[in-house]
């Protein structure tokens, strides 16, 4: 107890840093996603075999070498001297813009192909039907597995603590480097976490509820 | 719905218009990969001295031991959390209700906090008591990177076990227990061999996780690839520069085509699977398994074929 209590505004920091970590990058993430899962259904090839090629290869990539490419790649090609919280947000966004890529790409499958049809004989484009037809009926499905993407993204946010970015694996660090029992430590942690994974999912699980329609 | 479906098929103007943004297209993204080398060349990374240092036996060896080490880790790691894995799942759905509440507790606290906490835990926890344990050497990066894989992944398989013990058709284990199977015998020869069976793309993604949470050991200094070759930048000056990009190329490449190998091999026996006209349905290699939750799988499974053993008697 006390352990928490002493190091009160340590522990609000790091928590703090890990929720707005991870609400950048699922932003990021998501806008990501969404743009390269049209991407893999667009009628333009080189766009297609992009996204696929984005998607491979990002999946089978661990994120501490993503990190380690964002960290010491990246400056070398565009923006030296960013701020590891934004080469942050840009590994985490990357990484689980793939996954939102796929829910997103299997979303659209779960949409009636009488839709599109109509939306098609209705004269609407590609980019039309797609914004104005699909995505929002997708929405629904593809809303269960966004939460637990989060919740994933939430717990991959603990590798930024390791590249000098204050959330709550950086705060464990520091007070173990104290001296202090790592048990205790643990324990307030993986609180800190329950507390946030379970805010997702409770959020999540009420935005299912608000846009349930009976089909 | 297959893709064509959200356009029309082309017709000659489209189809002009379709060619005119596929060379846009390939430009840009040709245009995107020339900035990218162009870049880097600029900045003289692709300068062959800074190349050169891959000749050097040190370095190669220090790459090829890093390798090993990893593939050590992930063999150890597999093999433990496979075995984990079946016993949390055997537990989940023991009738006894104590060990369903302990093994519940279990998979859902470490599911739910990220790994490298936990590995770093470990780490400090085994440093603690690092002559009681009789670790040498780096023993106990090793144990610590093992454990904390174990405990996690074993977690997550155990989960994904549960799924597929599920969904085995009820039939299966009512007709067990009436030729007077015992519940061990009912579990070992009809259920997990069926369960196993249906989930074997979902375990093998899991493995591939599993491979690339390796990477974690960078973050407490064990000597695995990504450290290595991090290593060999750090104490390698060519001109006026450590060549962390060069060796974070090759290093990255060996990582990524180890994962899609695996990866390959999920999906190859999937297909397999499905070609299969008898046995339960095989589930699919790429589920959202979105950094080891396979909440999803869970889900969906549950809903297919919802066999609640623990009941039974």
């Amino acid at each position: 107890m006390n352990l928490l209590f002493d190091y009160f505004p340590e522990f609000r920091d790091g928590f703090l840093g890990t929720l707005s970590l991870t609400a950048a990058s699922a932003a990021l993430a998501l806008i990501l996603g969404i743009i390269m899962a049209g991407f893999r259904v667009s009628p333009i090839p080189p766009l297609r075999a992009f996204g696929t090629a984005w998607v491979t290869l990002l999946r089978n990539t661990p994120l501490t070498l993503l990190f380690l490419i964002t960290f010491f790649v990246m400056p070398q090609i565009l923006f030296p001297g960013t701020s590891p919280y934004k080469l942050a947000v840009g590994a985490l966004g990357c990484y689980t813009s793939t996954f939102i890529c796929e829910a997103v790409r299997s979303g659209i499958g779960t949409v009636p192909i009488g839709q599109a049809e109509a939306a098609r004989s209705l004269g609407m484009t590609f980019f039309q039907t797609l914004r104005m037809i699909i995505l929002p009926q997708a929405t629904r499905t593809v809303i269960p597995p966004l939460s637990s993407i989060f919740i994933a993204l939430t717990k991959n946010s603990a590798i930024a603590g390791a590249f000098s970015v204050t959330e709550l694996f950086s705060v464990s660090k520091l007070l173990s480097d104290k001296g202090y029992p790592i048990g205790w430590i643990f324990l307030w942690i993986a609180v800190a976490y329950l507390v946030i994974t379970f805010s997702i999912s409770g959020l999540f699980r009420l935005l299912e509820r608000r846009m349930e329609v009976s089909r | 719905m297959s893709a064509s479906v959200l356009y029309d098929a082309p017709g000659p103007k489209a189809r002009i218009r379709n060619r005119v943004y596929s060379v846009i297209g390939t430009l840009a993204v040709i245009g995107l990969i020339a900035f990218v080398v162009m870049r880097l060349n600029d900045k003289g990374q692709f300068a062959p001295e800074m190349w050169d240092i891959f000749n050097y036996a040190g370095v190669r060896n220090d790459i090829i031991s890093g390798l090993l080490t990893t593939l050590q880790v992930f063999a150890v790691a597999a093999v433990l959390s496979l075995a984990l894995g079946v016993v949390l799942a055997v537990g989940r759905l023991s009738d006894h209700k104590w060990v369903r509440l302990f093994t519940t507790g279990f998979i859902e606290l470490f599911r739910a906090v990220p790994l490298l906490i936990t590995i770093y835990a470990l780490w400090v926890l085994f440093l603690t008591y690092k002559n009681d344990l009789g670790f040498t050497g780096d023993g106990t990066e090793f144990w610590a990177l093992v454990v904390g894989l174990t405990i996690y992944n074993g977690s997550v398989q155990a989960e994904v076990l549960r799924a597929g013990i599920n969904s085995v058709p009820k039939g299966q284990s009512e007709a067990a227990y009436a030729l007077g199977m015992r519940k061990t015998q009912v579990m070992v020869t009809i259920l997990i061999p069926q369960g196993v069976r249906a989930m074997l793309p979902t375990i093998i993604s899991q493995l591939v996780v599993t491979l690339k949470d390796t990477s974690l050991g960078y973050v407490i200094t064990y000597q695995e690839l990504l450290y290595k070759v991090q290593h060999i930048a750090e104490v390698t000056v060519v001109n006026d520069e450590s060549p962390y990009v060069q060796v974070i190329i090759v290093g990255g490449v060996i990582y990524v085509a180890l994962c899609m190998a695996l990866s390959a091999l999920a999906t190859w026996i999937e297909r397999r699977g499905r070609r299969a006209k008898t046995g339960i349905a095989v589930a699919p290699a790429e589920q959202p398994v979105a950094a080891g939750d396979a909440l999803d799988v869970v889900d969906h499974a549950e809903v297919a074929g919802p066999v609640d053993t623990s009941k039974k008697n």
